[in-house]
């Protein structure tokens, strides 16, 4: 039996978003099982990058605009400036060859990491299941992460 | 050292090195030995503790210049 790495990603930042996925792929290369539970903010990783989207009730609507997510469209948590930041760690990261998100994503999927959507976040900002990336493997609450986090050596909250 | 199959990470930093190993010693036969060319310091600690982690044999690490070549026999 492998072992397990958990993950649960909270924030919705492109450098926390780039720390979690180094871990998922460094823990599948090293032949553990990953689950990545995105709950919170962290759903904003795994929306698509095209299309609105779409929700009932003026406040859900205003949330979901304000909130649109998707992997392109992520802040830093420091030194964001107005997406300047971002460009120029964009850049940075080219320069050393780091992966894109993007890419990370990519790989982590080849390398068999599971990402799991968490529902009740979904039902709270009334966010639908065609928001998000076809890669998502399933829809969840917290007894499918805590069933998994019990047989996990490595259990991170991110 | 004689190695069976050379991986160059050389420019690559985490996880993209540990990475390319892994899927690079699934080609491998049981015996054989990978050498990784790489760059980065951190290969120096990572390297063994993914073979510990792992379950595959380090036989060691040569240095030069700022460069790494790390040999790995392919045990699992």
């Amino acid at each position: 039996m492998p072992e397990k790495v958990t993950l649960v990603v909270f924030s919705g930042e492109l450098d926390k978003a780039l720390a979690a996925f180094n871990i998922a792929i460094g823990a599948a290369s090293m032949g553990m099982e990953v689950s990545m539970f995105f709950t919170f903010w962290g759903l904003n990783i795994i929306k698509k990058n095209e299309g609105s989207i779409k929700s009932r009730g003026m406040m859900r609507k205003m949330l979901n605009f304000m909130n649109r997510g998707g992997s392109k469209r992520l802040p830093l948590s420091k030194f964001h400036m107005l997406g300047l930041g971002k460009w120029m760690m964009g850049k940075l990261m080219r320069k050393v060859k780091s992966p894109s998100l993007k890419e990370m994503m990519a790989l982590a999927k080849e390398s068999g990491v599971k990402f799991i959507a968490c529902t009740t976040t979904m039902g709270m900002m009334g966010i639908s299941k065609e928001a998000f990336i076809p890669g998502v493997d399933s829809f969840a609450g917290v007894a499918t992460y805590l069933a998994e986090a019990k047989e996990g050596r490595v259990n991170l909250f991110i | 050292m004689k190695a069976d199959a050379t991986l160059d990470c050389i420019g690559l930093y985490c996880p993209m090195p540990i990475y390319h190993t892994a899927n690079k010693l699934k080609e491998l036969e049981l015996g054989q030995v990978l050498e990784v060319l790489a760059d980065d310091e951190g290969i120096k600690v990572d390297a063994p503790a993914w073979c510990h982690a792992t379950g595959n044999e380090l036989l060691g690490i040569e240095e030069e210049a700022g460069s790494y070549k790390v040999y790995i026999k392919k045990t699992k």
